[in-house]
């Protein structure tokens, strides 16, 4: 076995194409923008300086490395394979989130732009990018969708208490979708000074690289903690996918190593079959959205439908194109679990564990434990805990009829 | 076919090419305010494609786009509308403005030879910059198809060679940066980046973005050879009761436009 992380050297090309997937698919005004970045983000990720502050930024602020932690009790009662928690909840801010903010907010810096923009789903991106804003000194702008808001209110809040403004976006579907159409248009508006910073690994070239190469901190550690630890990396790595970066992050150094299985855990909301998902990969097809080609949910003429997930981090018409082209290859698989099902693993954990998952994460986890209880005791699952759940609090409570 | 672009450029006059979202304010009526805005002096006519993300657009767009797929408004039922008005206009070039993933759903081979067989001039794709979709602007030129490309006040020289290279019809020129709809038009600036436009091309230049009325279309058309009115159009039309307003409002609005134009040019 490679005690180094292996990674496939052969994508993107250049261009930022895995495959027939990713690309730049946006409008002229933005082509020169995405130059800019790539040539900064090619200069400032050889730049030893940088990278230093990066880790030190990782280790002091974010708190990094996260532990791996053995659920032995979840393990118990699956009957299976050892389940083990990438503890990405325990983040500063709480998700995965910050190790890409930490990266955009400082490259941001280093390119001389005064204003971040970004888009978010559950406020956690919002939140993580607020967070790094308030601390590098930038003029901080997150667009949300109105349901959104609605539901995240806690990290609606949170991010105007780090001096962001939160502005709500009212068209389309009202969620993740069109706050990230909105947060194109205030880029293609402020270009000049303003840096977007995209928080999953979807969008045009250079995002789905670079969010992964800064997520990607997480499966580095998680190789060799499991070396350590462990003695043998996993059997099967387990994440949940909306654009698909805690996923990427955790995958990417793993996907050299053949025997390690690689599962992407979607958003089946009320089931596949009622077309009230958000399972791009599972259940979409290629086409073209938010600058990129990927999987992605539409109708026969070509429209993006309304997606449904109970959380608001995965309801998501489109997905990362390094995801589409892992699928079609071969090398990942992914699946789909219902609103039911990820609050059953949020109550499971929370109860055997007394670890609250985000309702994005706990799609992973249901599906992690389906998966360990048809392997051998001697085997491991591990699932990518990629947030902690204090967002959803008053999503759970609504949900068990309760209001706080 | 793409002849028809030329001659739209070539009519001593300023080339005004309105653009309305197809099928707002109702399906029924798009064709008949083509042909009004052909009356009221448009040289050619571009026709919105409603997306559900469109990425580009200010707000007086996305509303129409919204309407008109809740109407049931499709690629397919656009190039419908581009036939019938093509029975009783044979000459004014159609353009088709929008977005890839309708094209990429109706199918990027099967796509060229329809629009052509309706009577469609060329394409132009807001998100698809000349470095992607080769397979659909190859199918496009077999099929007789200009593919229209944008230049940016952003885009460097280096770009600028590259899409003066590949575009086709015309150089449509985004007058600034930011959505259709805004109002941020400053005409003046136009004329250095289409002086950097006609070094490389020959291929007449067009700009859009920020022109409302008469009076902007005129400081614009000094620099340039065409100007497009969208959101302006666009949002007068979305105010109709009727056919009869929308087609009046349509014929009016362009020929106020129209004589703003050539009372300059005279
Ligand atoms: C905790 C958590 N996990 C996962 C996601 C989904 O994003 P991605 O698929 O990019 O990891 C989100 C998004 O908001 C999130 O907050």
């Amino acid at each position: 076995m490679n005690p180094q992380a292996t990674t496939p050297s052969e994508a993107p090309d250049p261009t930022g194409h895995f495959g027939e997937f990713g690309g730049s698919y946006v409008s002229e005004t933005l082509m020169h923008a995405l130059e800019e970045l790539r040539e900064a983000w090619g200069r400032w990720r050889q730049d030893p300086e940088f990278m230093a502050r990066l880790d030190r930024d990782l280790a002091h602020y974010v708190g990094r490395p996260s532990p791996i932690y053995h659920a032995e009790r979840l393990t118990a009662r699956c009957g299976g394979a050892r389940i083990l928690l990438k503890r990405e909840d325990l983040n500063h801010t709480g998700a995965h989130k910050i190790n890409n903010t930490v990266g955009q907010g400082l490259l941001a810096k280093h390119m001389g732009k005064p204003r971040v923009i970004a888009e978010t789903g559950a406020g956690q991106h919002g939140v993580a990018t607020a967070t790094v804003a308030a601390r590098l000194d930038q003029d901080c702008v997150v667009y949300m969708g109105e349901t959104d808001i609605h539901r995240q209110a806690i990290n609606v809040f949170r991010m105007r208490l780090m001096g962001a403004e939160v502005r709500s976006v009212s068209s389309g579907s009202r969620t993740l979708k069109d706050a990230l159409n909105e947060a194109m248009r205030d880029w293609v508006t402020n270009v000049d000074d303003t840096f977007y910073v995209i928080g999953t690994v979807a969008g045009p070239h250079p995002y789905p690289v670079m969010v992964r190469d800064f997520n990607a901190v997480v499966g580095r550690e998680a190789r060799a903690q499991m070396l350590a630890q462990h003695e043998a990396l996993p059997d099967a790595l387990v994440a949940c996918v909306g654009g698909g970066s805690n996923a990427m992050g955790l995958f990417h150094p793993f996907i050299g190593d053949e025997d390690v299985a690689m599962v992407g855990v979607e958003a089946a909301g009320r089931g596949l079959a009622t077309g009230e998902h958000a399972a791009s990969l599972c259940a979409g097809k290629p086409g073209v959205l938010h600058g990129c080609r990927t999987y992605l949910l539409d109708d026969n003429a070509g429209q993006i439908t309304h997606t449904h997930s109970v959380s608001a981090g995965l309801d998501y018409p489109g997905v990362g194109p390094e995801h589409a082209w892992l699928k079609d290859s071969g090398r990942a698989q992914y699946v789909a679990v219902t609103d039911d099902e990820a609050l059953d693993a949020t109550r499971a954990l929370s109860r055997l564990e007394g670890i609250l998952p985000a309702l994005e994460s706990a799609h992973a986890v249901a599906y992690g434990l389906k998966l360990a209880s048809q392997m051998r005791p001697d085997q491991s699952v591990l699932i990518n805990l990629s947030g902690r759940g204090d967002k959803d609090v008053q999503t759970l409570a609504e949900i068990e009829g309760l209001s706080l | 076919m793409s002849g028809r672009i030329g001659k739209a450029f070539n009519r001593g006059r300023t080339c005004l090419a309105p653009f309305v979202t197809a099928g707002d304010p109702h399906p029924d009526w798009t064709v008949d305010i083509l042909h009004a805005l052909v009356e009221g002096g448009a040289d050619l006519l571009e026709l919105g494609v409603p997306f559900s993300d469109p990425m580009a657009d200010g707000p007086v767009i996305q509303r129409a786009s919204e309407r008109a797929i809740e109407r049931g408004v499709t690629l397919e039922s656009v190039l419908d509308m581009v036939s019938e008005f093509r029975r009783h206009d044979a000459d004014t070039p159609i353009i088709l403005m929008g977005y890839m993933n309708p094209v990429e759903r109706f199918g990027e081979t099967r796509f060229p030879p329809a629009a052509a067989a309706a009577g469609v001039d060329g394409l132009l794709l807001v998100d698809c910059p000349p470095e992607e979709g080769a397979a659909l602007h190859g199918a496009l030129r077999d099929a007789g198809l200009a593919s229209i490309f944008l230049v940016a006040p952003t885009t460097t020289d280096a770009r600028l060679d590259q899409i003066c290279s590949a575009a086709q019809g015309f150089v449509y020129y985004v007058s600034f940066k930011g959505i259709t709809g805004a109002d941020r038009l400053d005409a003046a600036a136009l004329a250095e980046p289409v002086a950097r436009i006609r070094e490389r091309t020959t291929l007449p230049v067009a700009a859009g973005f920020g022109i409302n009325d008469g009076d902007s279309a005129r400081a614009v058309g000094a620099f340039t050879d065409g100007v497009v009115i969208g959101s302006a159009l666009v949002g007068r039309l979305a105010e109709a009761g009727s056919r009869d307003e929308a087609v009046a409002r349509a014929r009016d609005f362009v020929a106020s436009v129209r004589e703003s134009l050539d009372n300059d040019g005279s």
